[in-house]
Order: C-alpha cells, then sequence, then structure tokens
C-alpha cells in the first residue's frame, strides 16, 4: 500500500514525526479543550435562552435588570488569566522552536520560483529532496532568490518564511523513517502549489552512505554513465546545455566529445576527458568563442567518481 | 412606544403624507446629485451587493476548480486571478464599506434624530471617489486581470508579476479615500448633531460601534494610502523601497500593509456588533444588558487593534521577541470581544425573544462569532500557529469572523432594517428558507476547512495532495447550498420590492429613534426635531407596567 505523503497522527493533526511536534500538539489541544468548553458553555446558555424566553405573547415578564457589576468584573477578569496562561503555553514551544540545538547539522536552502535547493556540509546538493539524518538536529539556513517563500513540513510542525536579501533559520529533529512532503506556504505565482518537496528521513548511517555515495538504502551503485546522465539533470547541467544540438546558455553536449571548439582567445581545443575535468572545476579557463564566461565552478561539489561518471556519459551523447 | 414628546403622534402633518426621501424627487440625475444621507445609503447598498456578487462568483469558481485535485476548469494563472479578485473583491467593494457606508449613513442621521450628516456633500464625494477607485478595480480586471492575492505582498507584486497591479491598488488607494471622508463625516456628526436630549449614553449601541469603527478608518486609512503608493512608485519607477534587489525590505511592506489591515478587520467587524446588539435588544424586546460595557468595548477593540498587527507575521522572519510581543497584545483582543459575547448573552436573558428574520440572523451571528472568536485563540498561540499559520485553518477562521459574523450581521440588518428604507415588508417563509440555506451551506463549506488545515493544507494551492481531495469536494458541495442561499435571499427582497406589503412605522416595536418616523421616511427624516428623554432601549413607563 502507497502511504499518504503526510500520515495523520489523530483526526485534527498529521503524525507526530519530529521532537518539537508532540510539545505544539499539545498546546493545540490546550486551546483546543479549552475551545469546546467556552464554546458548549456559551452556545448552552444561548439555547437555553431560546427555549425559555421565546415570546409567548405581548404580556411577557421582561427582565430589566440591566447590568451587573460582578459579572461584567468576573467575565473580564477570569478570561484575561485564561488567555495569559495561553499566551506562555505558546511561548514556551515557541522558544524551544526558535533555538536550534548547538550540534545541528547545517542544512543551506535556497529556495526559488519553483524549486528548492539544498546543499549539504560536504557540498552534496540535493534538489527538491530533503535528505536528513534521524535523530540529529538539522537546522536549515535559508533564503530566497526571488520572491518570497515558506517552508513548512505538516508532520514536522516546522514553518518559516524565506525571504530574499536576508537568511532565515529553522531547525527540527526528525523521529521517525518515513518520507514525507514539504510545502512552500507562501504564495509566490503560478508554481506555488507544485512548489513542494519529498523529504526522505534516514538512519544516520544510512544518510552518512548517502552523502558519500548518493545511494539511498537499497539502491545499487549506477554505471558510470548513467550516473552522470543522472547528474546531468540533478547538478542542472541541463538548464545550459542541450543534448539535441540547440543553443541555450552554453554549448549543446550532442556530439561533444572529440568536438574540436574554437576558444576565445583564438586557440582551439579538442574536448577531451582533460578538458571537461577542467571546464567543471574552473570552467571560465577556456570557455568556447561566443558563449558567456558564466558558467559556476563545480569545484568541491562534484566527487572523483562524478566527474568520472559525467565524463562517460558525455562520450554516449552523440 | 416612543420615546419622545414631538414624535409620539407620528401623524404626520398632511403637506408631508404621501411623501418620502425615493419620491420626493425623480429621475437619475436627482440620484446622482442627491445631498440626502438616505439615498447616499441607498447608492451605497447597491454598490456594495454588487461587490459581492462579484466577489461570489469568483468564490464560487475558486470553490469548483478546487472540487479536483488537478485542473478541474481553469489554468493555474486563471485560478490565482480568481482568488485574489475573490478576496479583493470582497475586501475592498464589500465587507469595509458594507454596514458603515449603506446602514451607517442611511440610519446614523436617523438614530440620532438629526436631518442629514454634518457634511453632506462630502457624503456624496466619498461615493464618487469609492465608484470611481472601484472602476480602477474593474478596469484591471479586465485589462488583465491581478495575481498577487488581496495583500499584495512584495517582490511578487512589485516586481515579478506581469498583472495589472497599479490598476487595481490606484484603485484600492482611492476607495481608502472615500473611507477617510466617511469615518470623518460619521465623528462629526455624532459629536454635533445629537438631537436635544441624546447624551452620549442614550445613543443607540450600533452608533458606537460605527464611532469606534470611523476612528480606526481615519486613523490607518492614510498608512495603507502611503504603503500602495510606495509599492506604485517601486513597481512603476524602480525606486528601492521593499524590492531587496533594489535595496528595499520585503518585511517592511508586511509591517506597513497590516498596520492598516489588522485595524481593517476591525473596521469589518465592528459594525457588524453594532448591528447585532440592534437586532438582539429589538427582536427580544429586553435592554440592552451592560450598555457602557458594550460602548466601551467597541472603543478598546479600536484601541487594541491598532498594536496586534504584527500576529500576521510570527514567522515572516520579524524578531521572535516582536512575536512573542504581539502575541501577548493579541490575546487582549480577546477580553473586549469576550465581554460582548456574554452581554449579548445577558440581553436574551430575561427576555421575550421572538424568531423574526432578523433575529435568526442575530442569533447565527451568535453562534458563528463563537467559533470564529475562539479558533482565533489557536492563530494568537505562537507554537500552534507555527503549525497553523498559512493553511487552511486560517482560511477557515477569518471567514468565520468576515463572512459568518459580518455578512451575516450586515444581512440582519438589512433584513431589520429593510421596511424602513423600502416601506416594503418581505416574504418572511421565503427569508427564512434563504437564511437556513446560507447559514447550513455556510458550516458546511468552513468548518471542513478548519481540518483540512490542521491536517496540513496550504492555502492560496491550485494544486494539492490527493489525499486532501474528499474534503475539498465537500468544501465546495458546501459552497453550492451557501450560494443558493443567498440567492433566495436576493429573490425574496427583489419580489418585495415589487409586490411587499406596504410596512408601519415601527414593524419590530423598537425604541430606538428611526421607528419613530414613517417608512419610508421623509427627505428631512422627521417633521419636528424629535426630543430625547428616555435612554435608547428604555420603554415609556406605562409599557412596562
Amino acid at each position: 500500500m502507497r502511504l499518504d505523503p503526510i500520515e495523520l497522527g489523530s483526526f485534527w493533526m498529521p503524525k507526530q514525526s519530529s521532537t518539537i511536534a508532540e510539545e505544539i500538539d499539545t498546546a493545540y489541544y490546550i486551546v483546543y479543550w479549552l475551545d469546546v468548553v467556552m464554546f458548549v458553555l456559551l452556545m448552552g446558555a444561548l439555547a437555553y435562552f431560546m427555549y425559555k424566553y421565546k415570546r409567548r405573547g405581548p404580556k411577557d415578564k421582561l427582565s430589566d435588570v440591566t447590568h451587573s457589576t460582578t459579572l461584567e468584573i468576573s467575565w473580564t477578569i477570569i478570561p484575561s488569566i485564561l488567555v495569559i496562561a495561553l499566551f506562555f503555553v505558546g511561548l514556551k514551544g515557541w522558544m524551544k522552536a526558535m533555538v536550534a540545538p548547538g550540534n545541528a547539522l547545517e542544512i543551506r536552502t535556497t529556495a526559488e520560483m519553483y524549486m528548492w535547493t539544498f546543499t549539504y556540509p560536504n557540498g552534496n546538493v540535493s534538489v527538491n529532496e530533503l535528505v536528513v539524518p534521524k535523530g540529529q538536529p538539522v537546522k536549515l539556513i535559508m533564503s530566497s532568490k526571488d520572491v518570497l517563500h515558506s517552508f513548512f513540513v505538516p508532520e514536522f510542525r516546522v514553518k518559516q518564511d524565506v525571504v530574499p536579501g536576508t537568511y532565515t533559520t529553522v531547525w527540527f529533529e526528525a523521529t521517525e523513517n518515513r518520507d514525507t512532503i514539504l510545502f512552500c506556504t507562501e504564495y509566490c505565482g503560478v508554481g506555488h502549489s507544485d512548489m513542494m518537496a519529498k523529504v526522505l528521513v534516514l538512519d544516520k548511517p544510512e544518510y552518512d552512505q548517502w552523502q558519500e555515495t548518493g545511494l539511498k538504502p537499497g539502491e545499487k551503485p549506477l554505471p558510470p554513465a548513467e550516473l552522470g546522465k543522472k547528474l546531468y539533470a540533478t547538478r542542472s547541467c541541463n538548464t545550459c546545455h542541450s543534448l539535441d544540438g540547440s543553443r541555450i546558455q552554453g554549448p549543446t553536449f550532442k556530439g561533444v566529445f572529440g568536438r574540436t571548439e574554437q576558444i576565445a582567445d583564438g586557440s582551439s581545443i579538442k574536448v577531451d576527458e582533460n578538458y571537461i575535468r577542467e571546464s567543471l572545476l574552473e570552467p571560465n579557463k577556456k570557455v568556447v568563442q561566443g558563449y558567456p564566461a558564466v558558467m559556476p565552478t563545480y569545484k568541491g561539489l562534484l566527487k572523483e567518481t562524478d566527474i568520472d561518471a559525467i565524463i562517460a556519459y558525455l562520450k554516449t551523447v552523440q | 412606544m416612543a420615546n419622545t414628546a414631538t414624535v409620539d403622534e407620528l401623524g404626520h402633518s398632511p403637506e408631508v403624507q404621501g411623501k418620502n426621501y425615493l419620491n420626493q424627487t425623480a429621475g437619475v440625475w436627482s440620484w446622482l446629485t442627491t445631498v440626502d444621507h438616505k439615498r447616499i445609503g441607498i447608492m451605497y447598498l447597491v454598490t456594495v451587493l454588487v461587490g459581492f456578487g462579484l466577489g461570489g462568483i469568483f468564490a464560487l469558481l475558486v470553490r469548483l476548480e478546487l472540487l479536483t485535485a488537478k485542473k478541474t476548469i481553469m489554468d493555474a494563472t486563471q485560478y490565482n486571478q480568481a482568488f485574489t479578485l475573490h478576496g479583493a473583491a470582497m475586501v475592498f467593494l464589500f465587507i469595509i464599506p458594507s454596514i458603515p457606508a449603506s446602514l451607517g449613513n442611511f440610519f446614523l442621521p436617523l438614530m440620532i434624530g438629526a436631518k442629514d450628516v454634518a457634511f453632506p456633500k462630502l457624503n456624496l464625494l466619498s461615493l464618487y471617489l469609492f465608484w470611481i477607485g472601484a472602476v480602477f478595480m474593474l478596469a484591471a480586471i479586465v485589462t488583465g486581470g491581478v495575481d498577487t492575492g488581496w495583500t499584495f505582498y512584495v517582490p511578487y507584486a512589485s516586481g515579478v508579476s506581469t498583472t495589472s497591479v497599479i490598476s487595481a491598488t490606484f484603485g484600492v488607494f482611492v476607495m481608502g479615500f472615500s473611507s477617510i471622508l466617511t469615518g470623518l463625516n460619521f465623528i462629526v456628526t455624532l459629536h454635533k448633531l445629537r438631537a436635544p436630549g441624546m447624551s452620549w449614553y442614550r445613543m443607540p449601541l450600533f452608533l458606537w460601534s460605527l464611532y469606534a469603527t470611523s476612528i480606526i478608518q481615519v486613523l490607518a486609512t492614510p498608512v495603507l494610502g502611503i504603503t500602495l503608493l510606495l509599492l506604485i512608485f517601486e513597481r512603476a519607477f524602480h525606486i528601492g523601497i521593499f524590492d531587496p534587489t533594489l535595496g528595499g525590505d520585503p518585511v517592511l511592506f508586511q509591517h506597513f500593509f497590516w498596520f492598516y489591515s489588522h485595524p481593517a478587520v476591525y473596521i469589518m467587524i465592528l459594525p457588524g456588533m453594532g448591528v447585532a446588539t440592534e437586532i438582539l435588544t429589538t427582536h427580544s424586546k429586553r435592554r440592552v444588558f451592560g450598555y457602557k460595557a458594550i460602548a466601551f468595548s467597541s472603543v478598546a477593540i479600536a484601541l487594541v487593534s491598532f498594536l496586534v498587527w504584527g500576529h500576521h507575521m510570527f514567522v515572516s522572519g520579524q524578531s521572535e521577541l516582536s512575536s512573542a510581543i504581539f502575541s501577548f497584545l493579541t490575546f487582549f483582543v480577546a477580553i473586549p470581544s469576550g465581554v460582548k459575547m456574554f452581554n449579548w448573552l445577558g440581553t436574551l436573558w430575561g427576555g421575550s425573544i421572538k424568531f423574526t428574520v432578523p433575529m435568526l440572523y442575530g442569533i447565527a451571528f451568535l453562534f458563528l462569532f463563537g467559533i470564529g472568536g475562539l479558533t482565533g485563540l489557536f492563530l494568537g498561540t505562537l507554537s500552534v500557529d507555527l503549525h497553523l499559520h498559512d493553511t487552511y485553518f486560517v482560511v477557515a477562521h477569518f471567514h468565520y469572523v468576515m463572512m459568518g459574523s459580518t455578512a451575516i450581521a450586515f444581512f440582519g440588518g438589512l433584513h431589520h432594517w429593510w421596511p424602513k428604507m423600502t416601506g416594503k415588508m418581505y416574504d418572511e417563509k421565503l427569508a427564512r428558507v434563504g437564511f437556513a440555506l446560507t447559514f447550513i451551506g455556510f458550516n458546511w463549506t468552513f468548518f471542513t476547512q478548519f481540518i483540512l488545515g490542521t491536517r496540513g493544507m496550504p492555502r492560496r494551492y491550485y494544486n494539492y495532495l490527493d489525499q486532501f481531495q474528499p474534503l475539498h469536494a465537500f468544501s465546495t458541495y458546501g459552497s453550492w447550498v451557501l450560494g443558493t442561499g443567498f440567492l433566495i435571499t436576493f429573490i425574496c427582497l427583489a419580489r418585495s420590492l415589487k409586490s411587499g406589503a406596504p410596512a408601519p412605522a415601527n414593524p419590530w416595536d423598537s425604541t430606538t429613534l428611526e421607528w419613530q418616523t414613517q417608512s419610508p421616511p421623509i427627505t428631512e427624516n422627521f417633521e419636528k426635531a424629535p426630543i430625547v428623554t428616555l435612554d435608547a432601549y428604555e420603554r415609556p413607563a406605562e409599557e412596562t407596567a
């Protein structure tokens, strides 16, 4: 059976999949039961009066009591005490949610119309998929490239707007090994409702393995050319280099291996393993003539095996 | 029945018999150039009802689109425009002007025994400004729509959206002046034109709520005007104020915007509370319990409303300390709101309750405002708001307050004062059917959305997860019942205009002044200026003996 992206923990709330969730749900149910009791009392009185004081005729006796100081004072003071108590209930969970533990794993998070990019401490990048270790606090350092976005994982009960021009942070510690979903909850344009990402919670050893090899539990290592094909898509090579000969930002990959390119300084070079490697690590050293020198370096972002895989893949693109 | 010496003998002199403000002069021009507050009130009423119809059609389209998890009838761009226009039309064309500008304009002078508002020509100017603003908003719809949400958050609204943001925001800017002028007019009228004997504490409580509303309109609306002007400058001339790529700060916009728009929530709800008070006391024949408490709680809400705007921004990136302070202050809005609720119930206690159509709306108001108010406590609680912010829970909450309370009070007031305004009674049975469908359809549509919200469904989503589909579909079915209810109400009122029985001067046996003149009133309101000798809801001694 396929599970829903958000699993329900009760009638009202999703499953509690982070350490903060229980505290927030407790606060929720305190307000909930206070509201239920208040509502039943108020509506009970209303229903009783509607029955008791229904007009029977023009001679109905009317009460002429127009105020009661005792009542007025008590229904001012008692609710005041109750709402101040609620404030502290909310403040307690809020303070916990605002301050990340010192040992938190920091993941740099970038939001843009309409995708999420996560950069891990060792330089690994994942797009629209947040992978976190179970049982370890994770702190996201977030910024937006364009408009306002907001990070929301219902099962974790965390939410924080992502703002251009400034960093905002959010932290959580996942407690369940399962896939769930994160939403963008600040309206950001036509693709807003598709700006979701998968949240994958792995045990620490599996998380470490994923960081090292890019392999999730149950996945086998890919042959180099296939790994390269995957990297071509996940590392956004495809936004600038086409496979079909068309020109985007950079030269097409169609038949790139073995091709002789004219370099900006007038010399020419044959595309081989070393040129590809150099272009990944120092992309603006030998830019093909007629193209802007805008490619970012992948130094530190690709492992040796990744570079080998990309070379292997490019050999197959003919 | 009457509470003044002069209007005891309601019979007017032969010169004015058969005359009223509707038939005094005839022709479109006589309406467009009138300075009679009653005619201006009627023109406002027609305008806001058109606004309500427009917003309602967009609402039904939004709900219909959400019937299925992917595309149902429109694409994402159209959907984003539909929910923006639903919000903008309902907020700016309907709710803000609804009660004050239509019912308030019509009844404020009547209830204090005055001939008109203090500045009748200014009153007409504010109507024209409102129309001009509305034309700019309609122009925005025709020339490319608006897709920013009614909140116009930057930098999306200032730099990214390609729709007619400038036209729409300029329309709202102009309508703001209409709102300011109406507020100013009401404040001066209440200070200067009360009939002899009508002290502040003898005013009907509806007027206290309008007074509090007017203060907010005069003080807060200019800030919205400034904010929208800055937004227009940034969009048109790339002057960096809010957009970080131009050196601005997007969170600043939210502070400016909510500094108006939170008090504006009370511009929307306070008059509704005032209408509810009039309905509950009149149709239970019971003097209001805790007059001063209700009066001062209106003023207290107006004051506190200026100090809580940051509760819209708990997760916006404002400082944690700001959020904590705003949460603390926000809870204090609950106190005067609670005081009102208790006093309304106190008013029903020991009364003689007749379940007239207005009274049904009044009781529905207590039920729906109870839910709307109590669910606000979830959102004010900091940690709980982390989960609920920007989900359907918020959507459900503010619809219970804006529509379940204000719009229901507005329609209650419309049924309450309809005989006075039009001189016609309406078909009670049909009006009850309209009410029942509205009440059931409303709860069906919006209570469902509380559940969607707590389960994590975000707002303003065109596509959504399949697991939310059953609840979304259920909510959409409710919207059809709700729409039918309003349709029947409109048919009922339209039929009353055509063939309703003539209304007596005081069909509900009310004590307030507007009922002590004929239905519909003469242009001058009262033939002789009334002299007030009793409190607003006090009956003469021989009647209560």
